[in-house]
């Protein structure tokens, strides 16, 4: 088991700057998740540790170790691939051994670890077959072995569950959990799914255009991101952002849309009384009120509360577990996730008011949470 | 579900009936009939007129079969047809041509299978500039360059030498064997060269070992390609090898161009079937792998 550490990390090809001033320290025995969409640098990170990409500025530390010129094999790291990359003319038995018969260790080493592994993973009937006949299941566990094999303290996974069928990669991200617990080395892994990151991660990095935007745990990332960003790229379906003004009435805020204010003269705006503040606000900011879609509550008809607006139910998507209703508040895309007995029509109007407490509001030119 | 009502019963069903002689089989099958009758025919003469006798041969019928078969002018331009002054048949030219093939063929592969693999692998500044250089190579008219490296080969040494045929053959292989196997090496999955470096294999053995014995398509492939190139080739034999290591087509010219005495077609039949033998049998045994190898690595990249 080692800890990661990235310090003041640059990369560039060419002209195009990929990772800029990148820190991140992970600690010993730590799930971290890099997530971001395709292009934000996560796989080029991942591998800058492995050392399979030269770095032009900065330092990385596995362990005690400083290991910015060492080889990959010297880096203490196993990884796994998305494409599996098993070495398609040995059997599995040889290929998870490559990598100890290229270190030198002795037959019957090697052979108590690849039986050790194969045990762990419940591969031990396959190992004379080749890749070829395997199930793609059965090929990305065969590629865990691989690292897992070579007795290393940082695992790195990049996409591994990618190219399964959905239900194939459910029951792996189960069993990739299973095995963080059994063995406690330190993962990173990277991933565009949101789902796999909230449910694999002790903490998750966001990344965007190369830089980390939020490193948290996935319930901070999910309930209080730090910017409009992380809001819209994480969740699904994804968070309701409602453009609007920050007033101040009788020492309490206001949040007022802007699509609204010709309507009404005597509306003033919902109240921002419950909304936990991280950042001074200022009267006149433009803002937009981030909700997510299960934090709305419907009701048929105007309650007290005045942290409510008109919904038009537009469409009704049953998921099974609950429904997500689609459609506009004041012309605006909406949409409201709840329970799957809650029946209605679509076409029909209905008040939907906030839990505010769960709400995050960002600064529009900024992006950042206050 | 829709009931079967007496129209459906009665419509098309299963599948389509496919017309034999439509006019897509006809132009089809007709084109390569006359195509393979137009190649077939000049191999059917030539191997009824080695079969034959002189006498015979005078008659004129050239399509028809032999009365009487003989295999006289085989082994007579195998062993004792005469070549300017020496009668000792085409087996001296034959046995140069595989000591130049063997060489050439082994030295030229074994480069420029490392060269692909360097310059799909292990990108170095520069490599691509390289790689174009060494493109740039295959489209020089070889005309041009005959008397520089007369005069390279002199210095070196190697010129009219056995030695000097090999360097020859291996350099002019090099663009189009190179371009050949980076083709391919860039169809395999850079995540495969990744995880042979995580489990320590450098640059050898994650070429010896994991690269080479996936690659047998591709070697094939150019196996074939060298072996018929320098087996056929004329041009570079008669100017570099020397009167000594004269290859085997060159031989065959030799004979076949005598000016003295009669012009003994069936001899000269037997001796060109002779010499063509090799790449033809290559071309029998290997046809699909070269097929195979071509799809996989030529297209791509």
């Amino acid at each position: 088991m080692s800890s990661v550490d990235i310090v003041d990390l640059h990369l560039s090809f060419g002209a195009t700057k990929v990772l800029e001033n990148l820190h991140l320290n992970v600690a010993e025995g730590e799930f971290l998740v890099l997530l971001g969409p395709s292009g934000c640098g996560k796989s080029t990170l991942l591998n800058c540790i492995a050392g399979l990409l030269d770095i032009n500025d900065g330092q990385i530390f596995i362990g005690e170790h400083n290991v910015t010129w060492a080889e990959p094999k010297d880096r203490g790291i196993g990884m796994v691939f998305q494409s599996y990359a098993l070495y398609p003319q040995m059997n599995v038995e040889k290929n998870l051994s490559f990598g100890l018969r290229v270190a030198g260790f002795s037959k019957a080493i090697i052979r108590q670890k690849v039986a050790e592994v194969a045990h762990i993973l419940q591969i031990e009937d396959l190992l004379k077959r080749k890749p070829a006949a395997l199930s793609g299941g059965q090929r990305q566990r065969v590629a865990i072995g691989r690292a897992l094999v070579r007795d290393v303290g940082v695992f790195l996974f990049d996409e591994p569950l990618s190219n399964l069928d959905a239900k194939l990669r459910t029951d792996l991200r189960i069993e990739l959990k299973r095995l963080h617990r059994k063995l406690g080395n330190t993962m990173i892994y990277v991933t565009h799914d949101q789902m796999e990151a909230l449910t694999l991660a002790d903490r998750i990095a966001v990344m965007k255009n190369g830089v980390i935007q939020q490193l948290d745990t996935p319930n901070g990332i999910y309930h209080r991101p730090k910017n409009r960003f992380v809001a819209d790229f994480v969740g699904s379906p994804s968070m309701n952002l409602i453009q609007g003004t920050l007033f101040k009435q009788d020492e309490e805020w206001l949040f007022r849309m802007h699509s609204e204010a010709t309507q009404d003269e005597q509306w003033v705006g919902i109240s921002l009384t419950h909304y936990p503040f991280t950042a001074a606000p200022a009267v006149g900011q433009k803002v937009e009120l981030g909700i997510r879609p299960e934090h709305v509550i419907l009701t048929e008809k105007a309650s007290n509360s005045v942290s409510s607006y008109l919904f038009l139910v537009d469409l009704v998507e049953p998921m099974g577990p609950d429904v997500v209703c689609w459609g506009s508040v004041a012309g605006e895309p909406f949409k409201v996730r709840v329970s799957a007995d809650f029946v209605f029509k679509p076409d029909t109007t209905l008040m939907a008011s906030f839990d505010l407490t769960r709400a995050s509001i960002f600064d529009i030119e900024t992006g950042g949470r206050i | 579900m829709r009931g079967v009502t007496p129209t459906t019963a009665i419509g098309p069903r299963g599948s389509k009936p496919k017309r034999i002689l439509s006019t897509r089989n006809i132009v089809v099958y007709g084109v390569l009939t006359v195509a393979a009758v137009y190649w077939v025919i000049p191999l059917y003469v030539m191997i009824v007129t080695s079969l034959k006798g002189l006498p015979e041969i005078r008659m004129g019928n050239i399509f028809a079969p032999p009365l009487q078969i003989t295999f006289e002018p085989w082994v007579k331009a195998w062993d004792s047809a005469c070549t300017g002054l020496s009668c000792e048949g085409l087996k001296v030219g034959f046995w140069n041509s595989v000591k130049i093939l063997i060489p050439s063929t082994f030295i030229s592969i074994a480069i420029a299978s490392v060269n692909g693999y360097a310059l799909s692998f292990w990108k170095f500044k520069g490599s691509e500039v390289f790689f174009t250089l060494l493109l740039l190579g295959a489209f020089i008219p070889y005309q041009v360059i005959i008397y520089p490296l007369v005069i390279l080969l002199r210095e070196l040494g190697l010129f009219a030498s056995l030695g000097g045929i090999v360097l020859i053959h291996t350099v002019f292989g090099m663009p189009i064997l190179t371009l050949l196997f980076r083709n391919y090496f860039a169809s395999v999955p850079m995540e495969l060269f990744k995880a042979a470096r995580v489990d320590g294999a450098g640059f050898w053995r994650i070429f010896l070992q994991i690269l080479l014995p996936m690659s047998l398509p591709i070697f094939v492939v150019a196996l074939i390609l060298q072996i018929t190139g320098i087996w056929n080739d004329f041009f570079f034999g008669v100017i570099y090898a020397g009167t000594l290591n004269f290859p085997m087509t060159v031989q065959l010219n030799n004979i076949v161009n005598t000016t003295q005495g009669v012009k003994e077609y069936n001899v000269n039949m037997a001796a060109t079937l002779l010499t063509g033998l090799l790449p033809l049998v290559v071309y029998f045994i290997s046809g699909k792998l070269f097929v195979r190898g071509i799809a996989a690595g030529a297209v791509k990249g």
